[in-house]
C-alpha cells in the first residue's frame, strides 16, 4: 500500500469510516502512528522523500519509480521478516525546507523503520541531522561528492573516488593530457573539480582551465570561446541539471566534437543522451549502472521495470539503480539480522551486506558506510544510449575508506573533503 | 589580438546581447506599456519552447514550428489577460502574486503533459570556420532574430493603428477613453502581443537550451534585470540595457571565466540602478 502525506486528503481518512470494514489499516495510518511500528506485527512502515515535482524531478522521478518498484519486488519475494513493507512516500517538490518537514514527519509521526531519499547534497544535509536526532536509519541513494561519515547514514550512490578515479586516467591515457574542467557552481561541482585536478596530476595530465557555471545559466558562448583558445584534449564536464544540457548542444553546434573529447561523471543522470541523441556521440561516462550492461540481473531488472512503467520509459538511470540497491541492501540486512531495529541492522550492514544489483555485485563497505561496486566506462552512441567500453569490478570507495572508520570510531559525524 | 579571435569575440558578444533581447522584449512590452509585472514571463518563454518542440514533433519545419509557437503563446497570453490580469490592473502586488501563481500552474501543467525530463531540439544549421575558430551558424540566426523582433515592436507601435492607440492608452488613459478608444481591448492586445514576443523568445532558445518545464526560472531573472535597467522605454530601454549588460557579461566572460562575467553583469546592473533609478530610458519618459 502506498499513501502520500498521511491524511493529506480528507476523503482518504473518511473512506474507511464510510466503508465501515477493513478500516483498521487506514485508521492506523491516519491516527498518527502512535504504536511503535518497529515492534508490532503487520506491515513495516518505511519512508521515502524525493523530488517528484519541481526542477529536480528530472532526477527524482526515476528515483521515485525505482523506490516503488523495489518495495514491490521485496514484498513479492516475501517482504522483510515475513512482513510486507508499507511505503510512506513524500514529494519534497525540489524544496529543501520540505525535506526538513517531511523527514520529521516520517521519523516521528510515521515512525518508519528506515528512511531513504534526498536528491541533492543539500537535501541530504537537511534530512541527515533529523534522522540522527530521531535515531531513524537513513539511506542516501544518489551519486554525490563523497565523504559523508555518519553511523546512521548509508550511501549507495557512486562517489568521485570511484567514478573520477576511473574516468580521468582513462581520458588522459586515451585522449591527451590537457584537461579543462567545466563544473556546476555548488558543492558537488566545486569538490569534484578538486578531485579531477588530483586524479589528472596522478595520471600525468594537467588541468589547463576550470570554470564554474551557475545552475541557472544556459549561455555557454564564452565557455565555448575559451575552449577554442585553450584547445584542451579533454573537457571534463561536471555540469548538472536541465539548463546545463545547453552546453553539449552548443559544443556540438560550434563543431568542437572533433577537436576535443568530453568526459563526464554526470552526463546521463538527467537522460542527456536521450535529449541530445546524435549531438552527444562520443561523450565518455563512467557509472556503476548503465542500461546496456549485459548481466542476467540487469535483464530481469529491466523486464520488471518495463512491465511496471511501460516500454517507452526513456532510460533507466544510475540514480534509479542506486535507489533499488539501497532498498534491497536494507531488506537483506534486516532479514539476516532477523530484526528491523536500527542498531542490529547497522551492525549487519557494517559486516558487509552484499546484493546482486543490475549493475553487478554491490557490497556495503562496513567502516565507511559506502558501497564497493563495479564501474563501467561507456561512450554515448548517438542513438540515445551508450556503448560499454570496459568494466572495472569491485571498485572500493577509496577516499571514504581512508578518512572514515565508523566501526572503530562510531561517534564520527562529518563530511570529509579532499 | 588576431582578427579571427576578434570576429569570434564579436559574434559571441552579439549572441549574448541577442539572447538578452529575445528573452526580455516581451516582458518590456507588458511592463513598459501596461506597467504590469508579469512573474509568469519565464513560463511564457518555456511555453514557446515546448510549443516549438510539439510543432517539430508533429512534422513541421523548425522555423515554421517557431512561428506557430510564438502565435500559440500569444493566444495563451490573450486568455490569461481575459481570465486573470484584467481584473488586477493598477494593483501591483495582486498582479505579481497572481502571475506568480500562474507560473506555478503553467510549470506543473507542462510537467503533467510532457513529463519532467529535459527534452530538446537539435540545433539547426551547422558550424562555420572563422580562422582558427568555429562558430555555430545558429548564433547568427539569433542575432538576426533579435534585430527583427526589435524592428517588429517598432513597426507595431509606430506604424499601426493599434500601436498608436496602445501608446495613447499608456500615456493618458482617460483622454484615450474619452476619444473613444476601447482601453480594455487595447490592453488585451498589448498583453497578448507581449506574450507572443515571449513565446518567440522561448522558441528561439529551444534549440540552444534544454527544454524543461523549469527552464523559465533560468531566464526570468535576467529578463527582469534587463527590463528594469532599461527603464520604461520599450525599445530604447531594452536595446540599450541588453547591449550594455550583454557586452559586459560577454567581454568579462571571454577574458576571464563565465562566473566572473555573471558577477560583472550584476555589479553593473546595481551601479546603474543606483545612478539611474528609473533605468537608462527613465529620463526620456514613457516613449518607445
Amino acid at each position: 500500500m502506498r499513501h502520500t502525506i498521511g491524511c493529506g486528503s480528507l476523503s482518504r481518512c473518511l473512506t474507511p469510516l464510510v466503508a465501515g470494514s477493513a478500516a483498521l489499516l487506514l485508521v492506523t495510518a491516519c491516527s498518527g502512528g502512535s504504536d511503535d511500528a518497529a515492534n508490532s506485527e503487520g506491515p513495516i512502515k518505511v519512508g521515502s522523500i524525493l523530488d517528484e515535482t519541481g526542477p529536480l524531478n528530472i532526477y527524482g522521478e526515476a528515483m521515485a519509480d525505482a523506490t516503488e518498484l523495489a518495495i514491490k519486488d521485496i514484498n513479492e519475494n516475501g517482504g522483510v521478516l515475513g512482513r510486507q513493507l508499507d511505503l510512506v512516500s513524500y514529494d519534497a517538490q525540489s524544496d529543501n525546507a520540505k525535506y526538513t518537514q517531511y523527514a520529521s514527519q516520517a521519523a516521528q509521526k510515521d515512525q518508519v523503520a528506515v528512511l531513504m531519499g534526498g536528491v541533492t547534497s543539500a537535501a541530504r544535509e537537511a534530512v541527515r541531522p533529523i534522522a540522527d536526532r530521531t535515531e531513524t536509519l537513513y539511506f542516501y541513494n544518489e551519486q554525490y561528492e563523497g565523504g559523508v561519515c555518519d553511523r546512521n547514514t548509508f550511501n549507495t550512490g557512486v562517489v568521485p573516488s570511484q567514478q573520477l578515479a576511473a574516468l580521468v586516467p582513462y581520458a588522459i591515457e586515451n585522449f591527451g593530457e590537457n584537461v579543462y574542467v567545466i563544473a556546476a557552481d555548488y558543492n558537488y561541482g566545486q569538490i569534484s573539480a578538486e578531485w579531477v585536478k588530483q586524479y589528472a596530476e596522478e595520471a600525468g595530465g594537467s588541468v589547463v582551465g576550470t570554470e564554474f557555471i551557475p545552475l541557472e545559466s544556459s549561455d555557454f558562448g564564452a565557455v565555448i570561446n575559451n575552449l577554442q583558445s585553450t584547445k584542451p584534449d579533454v573537457v571534463v564536464s561536471l555540469l548538472v541539471g536541465g539548463n546545463h544540457i545547453a552546453f553539449y548542444r552548443q559544443f556540438a553546434s560550434a563543431g568542437l566534437s572533433d577537436a576535443m573529447k568530453i568526459v563526464s561523471p554526470t552526463f546521463g543522470l538527467g537522460n542527456e543522451q536521450v535529449v541530445l541523441s546524435n549531438e552527444a556521440e562520443g561523450i565518455t561516462v563512467a557509472f556503476p549502472y548503465l542500461q546496456e550492461i549485459s548481466a542476467d540481473e540487469n535483464e530481469t531488472f529491466l523486464e520488471q521495470w518495463y512491465a511496471e512503467y511501460g516500454d517507452d520509459y526513456p532510460y533507466v538511470t544510475d540514480s534509479a539503480v542506486a535507489v533499488w540497491n539501497g532498498w534491497h541492501l536494507w531488506a537483506k540486512a534486516a532479514n539476516s539480522a532477523d530484526s528491523i531495529e536500527r542498531e542490529q541492522v547497522i551492525e549487519t550492514l557494517e559486516s558487509g551486506t552484499t546484493f546482486e544489483g543490475p549493475g553487478g555485485t554491490v557490497t556495503m563497505d562496513g567502516p565507511s558506510h559506502h558501497v564497493t561496486q563495479n564501474i563501467t566506462i561507456a561512450e554515448a552512441n548517438g542513438a540515445k544510449g551508450f556503448e560499454v567500453l570496459s568494466t572495472e569490478e569491485a571498485v572500493p570507495p577509496s577516499f571514504e575508506q581512508d578518512v572514515c572508520d565508523l566501526i572503530s570510531e562510531p561517534e564520527t559525524n562529518e563530511q570529509f573533503t579532499p | 589580438m588576431q582578427s579571427d579571435e576578434l570576429a569570434n569575440l564579436a559574434i559571441s558578444l552579439l549572441t549574448t546581447v541577442s539572447i538578452l533581447v529575445v528573452i526580455s522584449i516581451g516582458l518590456a512590452v507588458v511592463f513598459g506599456m501596461m506597467g504590469v509585472i508579469n512573474l509568469a514571463h519565464g513560463e511564457f518563454l518555456m511555453l514557446g519552447a515546448f510549443f516549438t518542440l510539439s510543432g517539430q514533433r508533429a512534422g513541421l519545419n523548425i522555423w515554421l514550428a517557431m512561428l506557430v509557437a510564438a502565435l500559440g503563446v500569444g493566444v495563451v497570453g490573450l486568455a490569461v489577460e481575459r481570465l486573470l490580469v484584467q481584473f488586477l490592473y493598477g494593483r501591483l502586488a495582486a498582479t505579481m502574486l497572481a502571475t506568480w501563481g500562474l507560473s506555478l500552474i503553467l510549470v506543473q501543467t507542462v510537467v503533467l503533459i510532457y513529463g519532467p525530463t529535459t527534452q530538446g531540439i537539435p540545433t539547426p544549421l551547422g558550424s562555420m570556420k572563422i580562422g582558427g575558430y568555429s562558430v555555430s551558424e545558429y548564433n547568427l540566426v539569433l542575432i538576426a532574430a533579435a534585430i527583427s523582433l526589435l524592428g517588429l515592436v517598432y513597426w507595431v507601435f509606430t506604424r499601426t493603428r493599434y500601436g498608436t492607440m496602445a501608446r495613447a492608452v499608456t500615456q493618458l488613459p482617460n483622454m484615450a477613453a474619452s476619444l473613444g478608444i476601447n482601453a480594455k481591448g487595447v490592453n488585451m492586445l498589448t498583453f497578448g502581443f507581449g506574450a507572443m514576443l515571449a513565446g518567440a523568445g522561448g522558441a528561439l532558445l529551444a534549440p540552444v537550451a534544454g527544454v524543461v518545464p523549469g527552464m523559465g526560472q533560468a531566464y526570468v531573472g535576467r529578463a527582469f534585470m534587463t527590463v528594469i535597467v532599461g527603464g520604461p522605454g520599450v525599445l530604447t530601454g531594452t536595446a540599450s540595457s541588453a547591449g550594455l549588460l550583454g557586452s559586459v557579461d560577454s567581454i568579462v566572460s571571454n577574458l576571464t571565466t563565465s562566473f566572473l562575467g555573471t558577477a560583472a553583469l550584476l555589479v553593473v546592473a546595481i551601479v546603474l540602478l543606483r545612478v539611474l533609478p528609473t533605468g537608462i530610458s527613465g529620463r526620456t519618459g514613457r516613449q518607445l
